[in-house]
């Protein structure tokens, strides 16, 4: 008999093969270094283990992908929030990857505990990565008006400009941002062993699950870090960028950050980077003010005021436009870098040449419900009511998503430069949706007086260096 | 095979009439005794829920919101999940002239459940009375409710009294701090009293006696009220003004010679109600009810404003409610010459409708139909000819005309859709 195992990569790889060391189950290629997503282990020939984004193991156990998995508790709390008949069953603590989910707040912003915005009548926002636990929590406390801004990370750059709150994780090495103080504590995580619950049922896991039991150290309870704290004035509201002159302009993190820079230093926009404060760096622009965050979450940002301008890809805009058709976020300027084609994916195992090849076997019910996998989700569904590919099911990634061909989905919606990272997996590509680059965007809803100035001569500048 | 969502029910031709039958008698009571129909919108903002003082925390967390096609800002949608509140969000925004305002809806209402026996969507039958604080307004409420279940032929369901004023009173008067009087009171609207006893008997055995007095006894008059204010008011006097209420309501109702039950320990969900609560059982099955809610205007901004409503589980009430026999009243019409409907055929069908039979045209049934009546034509070139066939008694009869057709039925008292 067979069982699957989902292994997380990120944090918590290098303390997961460790676990797996102790529990006598030597795994090849399951380390930092290697580029498979398919590790094998001798001692357990019938274990079939994939890697994955920690964030998506515990959808793909709880839908039975997967008999077993390893992640974080708070990504199976983030799923059990939202869904809480998920098949799920927690297992064991492991003992390690802890972290904490606070409720962070702004030093300035007079917010030391949660208890004092209960019943408040001013919209709190919201910003983080835990968009179901945040509003588990804001129910639960019953705050009166909330919203939430779901985010791909770098939720403690939000506050206290762009949101009033930020649900961020903290660990010893970790700890919240300086600029930031807890309010509260949501949740105690660590590192958990999770089953698919059928399988636990039904399938006799217990050789696997006395080695990684056998595997786990002896665990150290979390000190209770709850808080209760009364507070003697009340907090005071943070204003919105659009109440000074001021303007901010959003800029990518990750591998979209040199090219970004590199472009900003050719129109003569020199961005100073901050040890210190690394999403909050310095420019040589008065009255313009830097955040770096993720380059998915900016056109949100923009449409709600928080940003006047952001740099991000056109793949990104596309997808919140598909969501909010009547967002205020438009494009301003296509900036020809980074560029990207969005594509449609299969396996080379499949004889799908078009997305059309798709619908006769799903007429036959050859193919029960289509699963697509994308970091794509609202371009995803897009394709597919335009394709006609129903029934479908769309499988919401975080990275990583050529490693779901073929096991875990049967089409993915994904973005390449060349195409030969998806070739070398064995993916051939079926559709080109569009292509995107790099671009400015901003709000349809106009500022005025300095700020208008001010964003027009950095749209200038722009253009000036695009000729 | 296409199957329908998890959660959710259809409803077949038989459901649909009982559920028109309910619906009918509903809106009928309601607009005999003064009510005016309402409908709200079936999204609404969550923040219209999320305030201390409207649905509990149980019934928040099983609510369905998600962001619109312009939630961009974040501002979450629900699918609505109670009647009253939006219905109270109406009054503030379009109705305040009307004091009191009395309205009625026929709504659907959308709640997780996480079995999926039960339907995620149920429907409700609701009355509200917005702008008077009197208990004869509470009184008014139960009869209307009352007169409905009779109207349906419900017989021996009970109805339960309680009121959520004099528990939070007590709650306040037993020192309890505000936060913990909130979640105390949630577990008692949630119906977990007993689970709230045990524990208060574990960490505070005096309190205990106190809350025993209102949740362990159950009364059928207004005696009993009487008796637990001659026990509590000594020591909390502050419990007074809910009793006296309480007792008006529960005096005027035994006057009424309605029978009840008090029954302190009565959850209904719902955080917003100050003052009597009620509900119609049969055996287990809860039918409705509703209650005071004096707070619920104020605290959404919409002034001083008293008001009292109710629901009924149209879902429940239809599923229990006897349907008439209506195949009496309807005549399948057809030709002789199988499948050769033409403009005598619809002609003479018209012809019944407007004499008020139920006419149903013979487009292809197989076997054996439910209709009482055949009506066969022949001939139709020239002059028709016509065969009736009671499918009770079988006795056919061959006729000339359509005034012979309309006699004999006439004769035989058959059923019509509409006042003979």
């Amino acid at each position: 008999m067979q069982l699957k195992l989902a292994l997380p990569k990120g944090q918590l790889l290098q303390e997961t093969s460790n676990l797996l060391h102790r529990s006598g189950l030597e795994v090849s290629g399951y380390d930092e270094q290697s580029r498979s997503y398919r590790p094998e282990c001798a001692a357990m020939p019938d274990t079939f283990m994939k890697v994955f984004n920690e964030k998506d193991i515990p959808i793909q156990v709880a839908v039975g992908h997967y008999d077993l998995g390893i992640c974080g508790q708070d990504w199976v709390e983030e799923l059990i929030a939202k869904y809480p008949s998920s098949a799920l069953v927690k297992i064991q603590d492991l003992g390690y990857g802890r972290k904490d989910l606070c409720m962070a707040a702004a030093k300035t912003a007079g917010i030391e505990s949660i208890d004092r915005l209960n019943g408040r009548a001013e919209n709190i926002r919201i910003a983080t990565e835990y968009p179901n636990l945040a509003e588990a929590f804001a129910l639960s406390r019953r705050l009166k008006r909330f919203a939430i801004f779901p985010l791909w990370g770098g939720a403690e750059a939000y506050p206290p400009e762009s949101a009033d709150l930020a649900l961020v994780s903290e660990t010893p090495e970790n700890p919240v941002n300086h600029d930031l103080v807890s309010v509260g504590t949501v949740l105690q995580s660590c590192a958990y062993l999770i089953a698919h619950r059928p399988s636990w049922e039904s399938k006799n896991m217990s050789p696997l699950l006395d080695r990684l039991c056998a595997g786990v150290g002896r665990i150290q309870p979390l000190p209770d870090k709850r808080r209760a704290a009364g507070l003697s004035q009340e907090p005071a509201f943070s204003k919105r960028a659009d109440g000074s002159d001021a303007i901010w302009l959003a800029l990518a993190d990750g591998h979209q950050q040199k090219p970004t820079l590199e472009f900003l230093a050719r129109a003569g926009i020199v961005v100073s980077e901050d040890p210190l404060n690394p999403r909050r760096p310095a420019i040589n622009l008065d009255g313009v003010n830097i955040k770096v965050i993720r380059p998915q979450d900016m056109p949100l940002q923009v449409a709600n005021g928080n940003f006047d301008l952001a740099i991000t890809g056109e793949d990104w805009l596309a997808d919140h436009l598909f969501k909010f058709p009547s967002s205020p976020a438009k494009e301003i300027l296509s900036l020809g870098f980074g560029r990207v084609r969005i594509v449609a994916v299969v396996s080379k195992k499949l004889p799908f040449e078009s997305p059309q090849d798709f619908r006769a076997p799903l007429r036959r019910q050859d193919i029960t419900s289509l699963r697509i996998a994308s970091e794509y989700i609202n371009i995803a569904d897009k394709y597919a009511r335009e394709n006609h590919l129903s029934p479908c099911r769309l499988i919401p990634t975080w990275g990583a998503t050529e490693a779901f061909l073929p096991e875990d989905a049967d089409l993915l919606i994904e973005n390449t430069q060349t195409g030969r990272t998806l070739a070398q997996h064995g993916l051939r590509i079926i559709d080109t949706l569009f292509e995107s680059s790099a671009c400015l965007i901003g709000s349809t809803q106009d500022a005025r007086g300095i700020k208008a100035k001010r964003i027009a001569d950095i749209i200038q500048r722009l253009e000036r260096t695009l000729k | 095979m296409q199957k329908r969502c998890k959660g959710n029910r259809d409803l077949l031709p038989q459901e649909m009439e009982s559920f028109r039958l309910v619906e009918e008698a509903f809106r009928s009571s309601c607009i005999k005794w003064g009510y005016e129909e309402i409908r709200t919108p079936t999204l609404e903002y969550l923040h219209l829920f999320t305030s201390t003082g409207t649905l509990t925390p149980s019934m928040l967390g099983r609510v369905y919101s998600f962001l619109d096609w312009d939630g961009w800002t974040g501002e979450r949608v629900v699918l609505r999940p109670d009647g009253t509140i939006p219905t109270a969000r109406m009054y503030i925004e379009s109705l305040t002239q009307a004091s009191p305002a009395k309205l009625f809806y026929v709504e659907n209402i959308f709640s997780f459940e996480e079995t999926g026996r039960e339907s995620r969507e149920r429907w409700q039958c609701g009355a509200e009375m917005l702008g008077s604080s009197s208990p004869s307004a509470d009184v008014e409420l139960v009869m209307l409710a009352q007169e409905i279940l009779r109207k349906l032929g419900i017989t021996g369901s009970t109805l339960y009294l309680s009121h959520a004023g004099l528990i939070r009173s007590l709650l306040r008067e037993l020192g309890i701090d505000s936060v913990e009087q909130d979640r105390i009171f949630d577990q008692i609207m949630d119906g977990n009293a007993s689970e709230i006893m045990k524990t208060m008997a574990t960490e505070n055995p005096k309190l205990r006696d106190s809350m025993s007095l209102l949740f362990d006894l159950s009364g059928s008059s207004p005696g009993f009220i009487q008796n637990v204010k001659a026990t509590l008011v000594r020591d909390f006097p502050r419990l007074e003004a809910g009793i006296d209420d309480f007792l008006a309501i529960a005096q005027l109702l035994a006057d009424m010679g309605c029978v009840y039950q008090v029954d302190m320990a009565l959850g209904k969900g719902f955080e917003y109600y100050t003052g009597v609560i009620f509900r119609f059982q049969l055996g287990t099955q809860k039918l409705g009810g509703g209650g005071r809610y004096d707070d619920l205007i104020p605290l959404m901004g919409g002034g001083d404003v008293a008001a009292c409503g109710f629901a009924l589980d149209l879902d429940r009430l239809a599923g229990i409610t006897k349907r008439p026999d209506d195949s009496k009243s309807t005549i399948l019409v057809r030709a002789e010459d199988a499948g050769k409907i033409d403009k005598v055929i619809f002609e003479t069908a018209n012809l019944m409708r407007q004499s008020g039979y139920r006419a149903d045209l013979d487009q292809g049934y197989a076997g054996t139909t439910k209709h009482r009546w055949i009506l066969s034509i022949r001939g139709a070139k020239g002059k028709p000819g016509f065969v009736l066939t009671n499918q009770s008694s079988g006795k056919t009869t061959e006729l000339d005309s359509i005034s012979e057709i309309l006699g004999i039925l006439q004769v035989a008292n058959a059923t019509k859709t509409g006042p003979t």
